[in-house]
């Protein structure tokens, strides 16, 4: 019996911590991906990106019902990932727009890095306002398909333990399109020319500038791949949990957390960042009692609820982290820039 | 007659103040010209304004007999004036390959040639090509700054300072490197305060004291003038 209590400890931990921390850390190292990037080639932290997800998701969930109303399903995986391509092109292009009527001109007159991120409030503001003009504050799910890979009952059943092991297909979706993503991404910046092109801008933009890179062209690179990013990272989260706009704003903190810890800049940081941010506010805002009864003798079992901190305080653990990494490590994990 | 790059009659600087006052630097390809001078004499400043990095009040930029005085620095580039500034002068976060493939941005043919002779030039870049370019000592980094620039296959390349910080062995042999890339036809001008080294691989030499060319000549011409030998070679 001993070692089935071990079992059913590891399965109740997989469940509830380790399972949910991969796909959250997925989803928030995408997002993180996409600040970094901005950061790196465009140089200024863009505080709209919160709602730049939100805007992509809202036009993948309008994409979604279109679809759907037109008779067109994913089966057994969700419509959202057919409508995924079309809400990346949208989104694109309103990076490209928002580029192109705002942030070039502060480009144009060399703005210091800190105008550009009130700037990037201010579209925070415009983007926020427009998502809730078309589809409402409210909380959406916009999940449709088959909803789990593996259901707990089911999983009880086959292996006879206590505790079951529920896996949504929503969580492999997310891991899958995330290391697709990931991959694509990485191939992009290290193998292409445009790739090196941007890191090459990034690294030193005069010297970029004498080698005949074009600038435009880069920045135009770039907002395509944040677009890009956006959209994935809010779609997967959205179908993951639901799509709430003031949720998406409220993301902000444990991405920049992400983005910073593993090294602004540098995009293994954000990925790593990601799953770091995760694992802390899943890990520490999750109630042990259960695991260490399965675990201790009798005598010793908890009887409070082990939990470190409250659900409700899950932000300020990103918050705590940050300043953490800010006093002690200001580049992060990774060799990125200093803020 | 003028020379295959040659500038005239430069005036200007940055904002209001005339850094440049009248001054001339000319080439000829398969040359090396090497400009001297005290500092704030507008050495590195006469440079940049060939290059078009300054914009100028007065002055012609010719190069093979065009007038290239309205082009942007991009296309100056574009045209085969290849420029090493002093500092920032490689992509740090970058390997050592991705530096040069880099310098050859603006090219849609096939670079792998002239990357293997930056390698010939700088036989240590091959051995380091997966290397960070930040990671290297400062003579290397000279080394690929140089490689970088070379990879557009210019007719013209221009050095800022190119010895600055380095020992006198790594400058002695990225001297000799310079010679032989010269002698590839390339034309060559070079920003530099080792005054007395630089002049003795020069064809020819200017020295620029405020803005203007005090004195001209060929390397050698100048290295014995008693009067620049005193004010400006230390005796």
């Amino acid at each position: 019996m001993e070692n089935f209590e071990i079992l059913n400890a590891l399965i109740l931990l997989a469940n509830f911590v380790i399972v949910p921390a991969i796909s959250y850390g997925s989803q928030l190292a995408i997002a993180a991906l996409g600040i970094t990037i901005v950061y790196a080639v465009l140089r200024f932290s863009n505080f709209a990106h919160g709602d730049l997800m939100s805007f992509g998701t809202m036009t993948a969930i309008l994409f979604t019902w279109l679809f759907q109303s037109l008779g067109i399903t994913g089966g057994v995986l969700p419509t959202a990932l057919i409508a995924l391509p079309f809400a990346i092109v949208v989104t694109a292009l309103l990076c490209l727009l928002i580029d192109k009527s705002v942030y070039r001109f502060y480009r144009k007159q060399k703005s210091h890095a800190v105008v550009f991120m009130i700037v990037s409030v201010g579209v925070m503001f415009i983007l926020n306002a427009t998502v809730r003009f078309i589809i409402g504050p409210n909380d959406r799910t916009f999940f449709d398909g088959e909803k789990f890979l593996i259901r707990a009952l089911d999983f009880k059943a086959s292996t006879g333990l206590e505790e079951g092991l529920t896996i949504k297909s929503t969580q492999l979706i997310t891991v899958i399109v995330a290391i697709i993503t990931m991959l694509l991404l990485f191939y992009f910046l290290q193998k292409t020319k445009m790739g090196k092109a941007m890191r090459a801008y990034s690294n030193n933009e005069d010297l970029a500038l004498l080698s005949g890179i074009n600038p435009d062209r880069v920045v135009m690179i770039t907002w395509i791949i944040v677009g890009a990013l956006a959209t994935i990272a809010g779609v997967l989260y959205g179908l993951d949990k639901s799509f709430k706009p003031f949720t998406y704003f409220q993301l902000l903190l444990p991405m920049f957390a992400a983005a910073i810890v593993g090294g602004i800049g540098n995009p293994i940081g954000a990925v790593v960042g990601g799953y770091i941010i995760a694992f802390s506010e899943i890990m520490l805002t999750y109630a042990y009692k259960k695991f260490f009864i399965y675990l201790l003798p009798e005598h010793l079992e908890p009887s409070g609820l082990t939990q470190f901190l409250s659900t409700d305080y899950k932000f300020a653990i990103s918050f705590i982290i940050l300043v953490i990494v800010l006093i002690i490590r200001p580049t992060g994990v990774f060799r990125g820039k200093t803020i | 007659m003028n020379k295959y790059f040659s500038s005239s009659n430069m005036t200007g600087g940055y904002g209001g103040v005339d850094i440049l006052n009248n001054c001339g630097i000319e080439v000829n390809q398969g040359e090396i010209s090497v400009v001297v001078g005290p500092n704030g004499a507008g050495k590195s400043t006469a440079m940049k304004a060939m290059l078009g990095m300054i914009s100028l009040k007065s002055g012609e930029i010719i190069l093979n007999g065009k007038d290239i005085s309205d082009l942007t620095p991009e296309d100056r580039v574009a045209q085969g004036i290849a420029f090493v500034p002093q500092t920032m002068n490689i992509f740090s976060e970058l390997t050592v390959k991705e530096n040069l493939e880099m310098g050859a941005f603006l090219r849609n043919d096939n670079i792998d040639k002239t990357i293997e002779d930056v390698y010939k030039l700088f036989p240590i870049l091959k051995d380091k090509k997966n290397q960070l370019a930040g990671e290297l000592s400062g003579g290397q980094r000279q080394q690929v700054a140089v490689g970088r620039a070379l990879m557009t296959k210019p007719s013209v390349l221009m050095l800022d300072e190119p010895t600055a910080g380095v020992s006198p062995i790594v400058m002695d042999e990225l001297f000799d490197r310079i010679i032989e890339i010269k002698n590839t036809g390339v034309a060559i001008i070079i920003v530099e305060q080792n005054a007395k080294q630089a002049l003795s691989i020069a064809d020819f030499g200017y020295v620029l004291v405020g803005g203007k060319n005090k004195f001209t000549g060929k390397g050698s011409e100048l290295l014995n003038n008693p009067e620049v030998r005193k004010a400006f070679l230390g005796g």
